[in-house]
């Protein structure tokens, strides 16, 4: 019996293991000097770890009764999460070092939040969600204030905390009442409560709040405001981290909670994730114009992302599930690129992050400033990029769910925050000229950024088949 | 043969047009005119060795998008093969004449190369006419018909710096778009109807299109009157006719031997070549050819008047084209095609030459266009006088009345003016008066331009008459080649065209084996024992020969046994034209002033063209430039750029600086905020979602 159950979940107890040996071990012997040693096996667990999962198992299988679920949904958003997660790892390495963050401490707390993202898209429990979601949680703050002689930076873990803490009650409010009205923690307990189509008002209680947990995690309007100022105060790397495979993890971790416990209420919920969908992807588009960081506009920018996964989720269906997953695919590959660029943007040996620096960029760096047009157009969702189609997907999701209002105001929203990447293509291009940067050093930050920019173009042949994984991933999901 | 016809003026386009750095202005010239030569030559050999039978040449599949499946081929039969003698002689006669016409043109400065565009130009529309005359389908067809629209736009504005022919490119361009409407709603029309655009399945289709009802507007119609009808629009706006002639005589801005190719001979004409070619649809459409009839009949009229008066020489040759295509219709519409094809034919040959000669004339009078600075000319320009005089023997209808001795126009004409009386229909009674008055003032105005040009005292500037001289040979040996074409191509094709119906079915060649049957005098086209439309599916094969007619159509008979006042009113009439020609400006040369303030109303509504072009302009254009500014200004620029901007520029940046003084910092406003949005979802659940 338990024996089966650690098979389920054998990925993640290596993972952690290896994290807390990694731990002992960096303590005992060379501290902050075997930092690159860790990052590079962290990245290379972490990798082997999602070929494994990815290529290596099928099928659905339960343990611990259910509180955890190994399905192909669970599958592609761990391969996800695990991938981007090295990805960030690998292409911080250089920036740590520059900065004197060289922190043993990094690539164990990434390596456990990801365990903890693990643990969510696999949570087939209410338990095991929040213990997922706390233990990512807790890493996280961690991380946040990684700088810990820097204001900004322990500022920003401070108010990640205490609003997590916030968002985390309000989630476990909802769990409580969910338990309560329903008689059981446990997802398939939940749907089966279900009667035509809906749910009783208690148990909506508990579905309210817990969406006002999740939409925190994933930072959807109004639960965002934590998002700039966290992504503006913590250190870069940390940056990339928060705006990639959490992200993932905490889509897939709602998508998860809505289909399996209250799938058989769509109509319930929907609206309500439409509502959140709406407001990000529109406050997302209009605050980031006003943003000179390209830290805080990237903040912004993600939140409007979203938006848009959201609404994937918000169709209810099957196909709004798979254009969800290619959707955050698609982001996570982006804002990879992105990051790598913002990583390696600097002054006298300074980071620098204000989009002023940028001015005529392309006459510096014609290559980089060509794949950072591409992203940018990506982001924007300018076709023939890919994140046209990402958008694409998630509008037909919404027409096709018969919410055109929402398909609608998406269109609009991007084409306002069209604005705002097109000025930074501006800048690079026809700006004024200004001090130039440092020439960049770093080949795995170049190698990231061109290699995101490649996808980004070579994609649209056939989205490098992402569209089938993701179309099984749904199905396992919505049945 | 054919392929070569076709490609070898387009080849001469493309090397003319991007390539002429390599092999220079002359040898871009050279190369166009020669292949043109090439091409003409290929076209009389494929003309007069043609048998009659139609052979198609599938070049390569064009469009297959569901019942829609096209081809590229070139259709031969004999309308083709009069079209492509016709095009090709004509048009390498110009590329000839204009290696001399366009020599240091003073409308471009020193040193442009304007002359290699010229003549890629002229060899593009000679492509794009023959495209249009050797479709099989109607889609090809079109591609011809908007090809050598665009050439003729390009044509007339080739004097990019003056406004005017800018002016009259756009003018030409827009009118034939009204036409093209037209024709464009019967094409879809007739794939509506057939499923197919096929020449031969939509001549098939006559008879079924006769008894078949279609919705259009307001009312049902019959479908091959309306069709044939909406295909005619297509025709009177290429071939201006009456309603949509006004861009032709603005044309004439454009060098004189683009209005002796395009505006004269060839372009033109389309229109009449498409009436043809419909002839099996026509045929079952009795109301519709009887519109072409009446309009037709009315264009001669009409633009005949207006010749009377202009002062313009090109103006003149213009509005005698715009008649003389009304003279087509009129015999396409009462049904004797082989007649419309005839004065085509020779119209080609004397109006190209009369345009030329009157290029001639304008380039050794230094591009003073206006006869009333003429006169006495024949001195100056003794070869061109002569071609002149032959082109205006021919136009006026020179000949040995019931002979068929003559000059080209003399058996042309004559052909039409018998054949509408022959028709013996209302349109047809009117055609007849209409034609038959329109060839005395053809004769009158006629011989009006050649006096006051070449007879007579010199006028005018005395400098320029003192400069006048005779073109240089690239200029005559065109009009010589013309002149033959002017003085013979009547007498020698007359049988062919207008003979027996034995001898025009062979022509065609219509099958032989239906000539007999039931009607008994052997004479009419090729029908079984049947009239029934039942029994068309076997009987009848429309599309078997060129043209087809109707069993009882029986015109082309009547025309030949119409009674003699009728053949000799046109002699008649010519001579008439010429004496009151003679009598006003070698007589009394007083006279038509005296007359014209005399009758100054009437003067001035022909001088002013019966005001059409300020009818249009008050109906049309003014309305449609208020409304464009309307929306332009109001809808455009006040509406759609002021919401815009203002949302752009006003509001969002608002919304901004809202969303960026709500991020305040403080993390009790953040958790207010999130406090606030659980009420907002919980209220929104109870009250609008789900929440039963």
């Amino acid at each position: 019996m338990i024996a089966t159950d650690i098979a389920a979940i054998l990925p993640e107890v290596i993972l952690a293991v290896l994290a807390m040996g990694a731990l002992l071990g960096a303590v005992y012997t060379g501290g902050d000097r075997t930092t690159p040693l860790l990052i590079w096996s962290a990245a290379l667990v972490m990798v082997a770890l999602g070929v494994w999962i990815g290529f290596g198992m099928s099928g659905t299988r339960t343990a611990f009764g259910g509180a955890f679920i190994n399905d192909g949904f669970a599958r592609f958003a761990k391969v996800a999460v695990l991938w981007s997660a090295a990805v960030v790892l690998l292409m911080s390495l250089d920036y740590l070092s520059r900065c004197d963050l060289l922190r043993f401490e990094f690539p164990l707390l990434v390596a456990l939040a990801v365990v903890g993202m693990m643990m969510m898209v696999s949570a087939g429990d209410l338990m095991a969600l929040y213990m997922g979601l706390e233990l990512q949680s807790l890493a996280l703050y961690v991380a946040a204030s990684l700088r810990r002689d820097s204001v900004k930076s322990t500022e920003a873990g401070l108010k990640y905390f205490v609003l997590g803490a916030l968002g985390s009650g309000l989630l476990l409010y909802g769990c409580s009442l969910a338990y309560g009205f329903a008689g059981t923690t446990q997802f398939s307990g939940i749907i089966a409560t279900a009667q035509d189509g809906h749910v009783g008002i208690g148990l909506l209680f508990g579905l309210v709040f817990i969406i006002t947990g999740l939409a925190f995690k994933v930072s959807a309007v109004p639960f965002h405001m934590w998002t700039p100022d966290v992504y503006e105060g913590a250190p870069t790397p940390v940056t990339a981290f928060f705006a990639t495979a959490p992200k993932m993890a905490a889509m897939a971790l709602f998508a998860r909670v809505m289909h399996d416990a209250f799938g058989a209420a769509v109509a319930d919920w929907s609206g309500i994730i439409a509502l959140l969908s709406v407001g990000s992807m529109f406050l997302g588009a209009v605050a980031a114009i006003g943003q000179r960081d390209i830290k805080r506009l990237m903040a912004y920018s993600s939140i409007a992302h979203m938006g848009f996964a959201l609404m994937g989720l918000a169709a209810g269906t099957g196909f709004g599930v798979q254009a969800m997953l290619i959707y955050m695919a698609i982001y996570l590959a982006m804002s990879l690129g992105v990051f790598a660029f913002i990583l390696s943007l600097e002054r006298d040996g300074r980071p620098v992050t204000d989009i002023g620096n940028l001015h005529q960029y392309s006459r510096q760096q014609p290559l980089r400033a060509l794949c950072m047009l591409v992203l940018l157009f990506s982001l924007a969702g300018v076709p023939p990029m890919v994140g046209f189609f990402g958008k694409f997907y998630v509008l037909r999701a919404a027409v096709e769910a018969d919410m055109i209002w929402l398909a609608v105001a998406g269109v609009i929203a991007s084409v306002i925050g069209a604005f705002y990447y097109l000025r930074i293509v501006y800048f690079m291009y026809f700006g004024e000229e200004r001090e130039p940067l440092d020439p960049p050093a770093s080949t795995v930050q170049w190698a990231v950024l061109v290699a995101s920019a490649a996808v980004m173009v070579f994609g649209v042949v056939n989205l490098l088949g992402i569209e089938g994984p993701a179309a099984m991933a749904a199905e396992a999901l919505v049945r | 043969m054919e392929t070569i016809i076709l490609f070898a003026p387009l080849l001469g386009a493309v090397i003319a047009g991007f390539g002429w750095r390599m092999i220079g202005e002359t040898g871009a010239i050279w190369l166009s005119t020669g292949l043109l030569f090439l091409v003409a030559l290929l076209s009389w050999i494929v003309f007069l060795g043609f048998d009659g039978e139609t052979r198609q040449t599938e070049l390569f599949r064009y469009i297959q998008s569901g019942a829609l499946d096209t081809s590229w081929a070139i259709r031969l039969d004999r309308l083709t093969a009069i079209m492509l003698v016709v095009v090709t002689t004509v048009s390498s006669l110009v590329h000839l004449y204009s290696v001399g016409y366009m020599a240091g043109d003073a409308n471009f400065r020193d040193g442009e190369s304007y002359r290699p565009r010229f003549f890629a130009y002229l060899s593009f529309f000679t492509f794009a006419m023959l495209m249009l005359v050797t479709s099989d389908n109607l889609v090809q067809m079109f591609f011809g018909w908007e090809g050598v629209g665009v050439a003729s736009y390009l044509l007339i504005g080739f004097y990019f710096r003056k406004p005017s022919a800018n002016a009259a490119a756009i003018k030409a361009f827009i009118v034939n778009r009204v036409g093209d409407f037209g024709f464009a709603l019967g094409i879809f029309g007739l794939f509506l109807m057939v499923d197919s655009i096929n020449f031969d399945d939509v001549f098939a289709a006559g008879p079924v299109l006769a008894e078949t009802q279609l919705q259009f507007l307001w009312r049902e119609w019959n479908a091959a009157n309306l069709l044939a009808f909406l295909l005619f629009v297509g025709a009177m706006g290429k071939s201006a006719q009456f309603f949509l002639h006004t861009w032709l005589p603005d044309a004439m801005e454009g060098p004189t031997p683009v209005s002796a190719l395009i505006h004269a001979a060839t372009m033109v004409t389309a229109g009449v070549f498409l009436v043809c070619r419909m002839s099996p649809l026509l045929e079952f459409a009795p109301e519709a050819k009887a519109i072409i009839v009446w309009i037709g009949a009315i264009t001669a009229f009409f633009a005949a008047t207006v010749a009377l008066v202009q002062n313009d020489i090109k103006r003149v040759i213009a509005y005698s084209t715009c008649s003389q295509l009304g003279y087509m219709f009129v015999a396409a519409g009462v049904g004797v095609y082989s007649a419309a094809m005839f004065h085509l034919f020779t119209h080609a040959f004397f109006k190209a030459m009369l345009f030329l000669g009157a290029g001639a004339v304008i380039h050794g009078m230094h591009h003073e266009q206006d006869m009333r600075h003429y006169g006495g000319l024949r001195h100056r320009m003794p070869r061109t006088f002569w071609a002149m005089l032959i082109g205006t023997l021919a136009i006026t209808g020179v000949g040995i009345p019931l002979t068929t001795i003559g000059f080209a126009g003399f058996l042309s004409k004559d052909a039409i003016i018998e054949s509408a009386w022959g028709a013996h229909s209302p349109a047809g009674d009117f055609a007849f008066w209409a034609l038959v008055i329109a060839a005395f003032m053809t004769s009158f105005y006629s011989w009006r331009l050649m006096f006051l040009t070449f007879f007579g005292a010199p006028r005018g500037d005395r400098h320029t008459h003192e400069h006048a001289h005779e073109s240089p040979a690239v200029m005559v040996i065109p009009l010589a080649g013309l002149a033959l074409g002017a003085v013979f191509a009547g007498m020698i094709w007359f049988k062919p065209f207008f003979g027996t119906h034995e001898e025009v079915n062979a022509f065609y060649g219509v099958p032989e084996h239906h000539a007999e049957a039931t009607h008994g005098h052997g004479a009419d086209d090729h029908t079984e024992a049947t009239t029934g439309a039942g029994d068309h599916a076997e009987g009848w094969m429309p599309g078997q020969g060129a043209v087809f007619t109707h069993p009882e159509n029986h015109v082309l008979e009547a025309a030949h046994r119409a009674p003699k006042w009728v053949k000799l009113s046109p002699a008649v009439m010519m001579l008439l034209g010429l004496g009151l020609a003679w009598l006003f400006y070698i007589r009394a040369p007083g006279l038509p002033g005296r007359l014209a303030r005399a009758q100054p109303r009437a003067y001035r509504f022909l001088l002013n063209k019966w005001y059409v072009d300020e009818i249009y302009d008050a109906a049309f254009v003014r309305p449609a430039m208020a409304g464009g500014r309307l929306l332009w200004r109001r809808g455009d620029g006040t509406i759609i750029d002021g919401a815009l901007n203002g949302i752009a520029m006003g509001v969002i940046p608002f919304l901004t600086r809202l969303a960026g003084r709500a991020q305040s910092g403080y993390i009790f406003t953040y958790a207010f905020a999130m406090v606030i949005g659980v009420v907002v979802l919980i209220s929104w659940m109870m009250i609008g979602g789900g929440a039963e």
